[in-house]
């Protein structure tokens, strides 16, 4: 619609009481179809816990032995003290379902939800639809933190639940300055300079990686490489239970930013102008993210594609609005990474792949995709 | 009758990119200026004479090195940003999106500076009917009621600036800063977006203050013009006062033809066949 140029100062009442513009003035229904509502918020919420923990359930299920969903429901079901108890319930099982499939389920889904989420923080805070913590080197420079403290004997077991994710902290947080450094220095950097100051990044500090593992013991270097191609491979209950505490609280503060992550697309200079204070809020999302990449990366090693794959294809069906895109991407990013671990320890079972593997097999060729063929996306 | 009160007063400013740095050259340089309420105010100059810094000045988007100015008599310095936001709205020259939100959304989060910050409010504030009562009076107002549904990353240039529009619209400022408003559209979409300026400014007492690289559109439609060269006001006063070849001649170094536009009687600006 454009204004008739023979009437160029047409006053703006008139204008809103057009023919045309007076359709769209009743309309308040179909302008909140246009927006994210609470009862929206709530269905897809809603939906995708129902799924999570449905999902839970079958990979419960999978792995050498094969469990049936209703052994499973009992297991659980007698953990809480609830339903028969003893009887013909064999304790092998038991142990297998809650001892060793159980932690590395809910390992896998709080490692996915956090590497999602730090993967939608960091694309609205750099605004680049392909940032993601294992492209950008963050999750690298965390590796590199941790390999440094374990060189160094700084994580020693007593140790390991506390200390190793600060160093993992400081390594992230390394990669995060420089890369918002240059972003913040050319005002908004095109999306490839971006992703090629993470390969420069990643290089380097996979050199130094290197560097270490060759100058320690063969046996410590070989734990290394496995913990560093990613896995989940049981954790302690404590480390499992204070690495649910540490990530909740960093995400519940992310999810309090919402609003801020919204406006911060717009641009720093826009969002400054619309209110937010901008150099608080980068300071924050930025520790925190370094928080959150060094905690994970220090127990599940580097699990690349997440962060980037989720976020995306969420936005895609669910629109760009953070109050959604963030939880949404959190309990699809927990679901993904939960499955392809089911996999990774199901296909070949009894032995297992590295579940970093795995993602970097599914989402790299995803990734390529997005770069060749879908470079609308990318503005 | 008490004087019409001034939207901004500024004294002696002073900015610089990278204040650390002495020797950088000044990009705005003791500037001193009134922004009455309820007038439309252009500045102009050539590249680089620091009329982007001085509009994201008033904007608290960057800070002074030095100088004083006052909101509707309140010191900006002491403002936060937030309260700023209430009053100023600014559009920015560059609003290449990175996300495809809708419409509507990117049009909603001109509200953010309203919404009261607890702890749950700020988390999910879902947006309230007034919030959504004022974006769409702003986007009807902009003529983009229409386009709620659509990405913004999907938008022609003119749409865009539009949608752009109507979120600074939806903060209900006092005051709009414009940067370049019509620096990528068309002859059509200029002539709408400044008649759409001008009503806001008649029949909402909008102040407004934009920056301009086209000499006419600033003689048409602004009351007052603010003329910068090297940071350093080099003349203000109204179209006609402003807009005279040996000012020009000066500011620009180049020579022009300066005649009246045959409908409003203001100057018009039109630049000789070649460089002598």
């Amino acid at each position: 619609m454009t204004i008739s140029p023979s009437q160029p100062a047409s006053s703006v009442s008139d204008r809103a009481s057009s023919p045309k513009s007076a359709a769209a003035i009743g309309d308040v229904a179909d302008f909140r179809k246009a927006i994210l509502t609470m009862p929206r918020w709530l269905s897809v919420m809603a939906t995708l816990s129902t799924a999570a923990i449905v999902l839970t359930l079958v990979c419960l299920q999978m792995g050498t032995q094969y469990v049936s969903l209703a052994e499973v429901g009992r297991i659980i079901g007698r953990a809480f003290g609830v339903g028969e108890t003893g009887a013909n319930g064999s304790s092998i099982t038991d142990t297998i379902v809650l001892q060793l499939r159980m932690p590395r389920v809910l390992l896998g889904f709080l490692v996915g939800s956090s590497l999602a989420s730090v993967g939608v923080i960091l694309q609205a805070l750099l605004r680049n639809p392909l940032a993601d913590p294992y492209i950008l080197g963050v999750s690298s420079g965390a590796a590199l933190g941790v390999s440094l403290a374990v060189l160094f004997g700084l994580g020693g077991m007593a140790w390991l639940i506390p200390t190793l994710p600060i160093y993992g902290f400081f390594g992230g947080l390394l990669a995060l300055l420089v890369l918002y450094r240059m972003s913040a220095t050319y005002d908004r950097l095109p999306v490839h300079s971006v992703l090629l100051a993470g390969v420069i990044l990643n290089a380097i500090f996979a050199a130094l990686i290197m560097f270490i593992t060759s100058i320690m013991e063969p046996n410590r270097a070989f734990g290394m490489m496995a913990w560093l191609m990613g896995s989940l491979t049981a954790t302690a209950d404590q480390t499992l239970l204070a690495l649910s505490i540490y990530l909740a609280l960093c995400l519940a503060w992310l999810f309090k930013q919402v609003n801020v992550l919204n406006i911060l697309t717009l641009g720093e200079e826009p969002a400054r102008s619309l209110g937010v204070d901008t150099e608080r809020a980068k300071r924050g999302i930025l520790m925190t993210a370094a928080l959150v990449t060094g905690a994970v990366v220090s127990v599940s090693g580097m699990i690349g594609f997440i962060g980037m794959v989720v976020p995306h294809a969420v936005r895609l069906v669910l629109g760009a609005d953070h109050r959604l895109l963030l939880p949404a991407s959190a309990l699809v990013g927990g679901m993904v990474l939960m499955t392809a671990d089911t996999f990774a320890r199901s296909v070949f079972a009894p032995s297992e792949l590295p579940v970093g593997i795995m993602t970097a097999l599914a989402g790299g060729p995803f990734f390529i995709y997005l770069l060749v063929w879908r470079k609308d996306r990318l503005a | 009758m008490m004087p019409q009160q001034n939207a901004y007063e500024v004294r002696s400013l002073f900015f610089r990119y990278g204040s650390a740095h002495v020797g950088t050259s000044w990009a705005v340089q003791d500037v001193n200026l009134q922004v009455k309420a309820g007038e439309i105010l252009g500045i102009v100059g050539p590249n680089g004479s620091g009329k982007t810094s001085l509009l994201k000045l008033l904007a608290k988007i960057v800070r002074p090195y030095t100088g004083e100015i006052t909101l509707f008599g309140k010191s900006l310095e002491s403002a936060t940003h937030r309260e700023v936001a209430r009053q100023v709205a600014f559009v920015p020259q560059d609003n290449q999106p990175a996300f495809s939100f809708s419409v509507a959304e990117t049009v909603l989060m001109g509200r953010f500076p309203h919404r009261h910050s607890s702890f749950w409010g700020s988390a999910f504030g879902w947006d309230s009917q007034e919030d959504c009562a004022v974006a769409q009076q702003a986007m009807r107002t902009m003529d983009v009621a229409h386009l709620a549904h659509r990405s913004v990353t999907d938008l022609s240039g003119g749409e865009r600036q539009r949608a752009v529009i109507a979120r600074a619209l939806t903060q209900a400022p006092k005051v709009l800063l414009l940067d370049e408003p019509t620096a990528f559209l068309d002859l059509q979409h200029q002539l709408e977006i400044c008649s759409i300026l001008r009503a806001l400014n008649e029949e909402r007492g909008l102040t407004i203050v934009m920056v301009s690289h086209d000499l006419n559109l600033a003689s048409q439609h602004c009351d007052r013009i603010l003329m910068l060269k090297d940071g350093v006001v080099a003349k203000m006063g109204s179209p006609m006062d402003v807009m005279l070849p040996e000012i020009l001649q000066a500011v620009y170094g180049c020579h022009v033809l300066v005649d009246s536009h045959p409908e409003s009687g203001l100057p018009r600006i039109t630049l000789p066949r070649q460089l002598h």
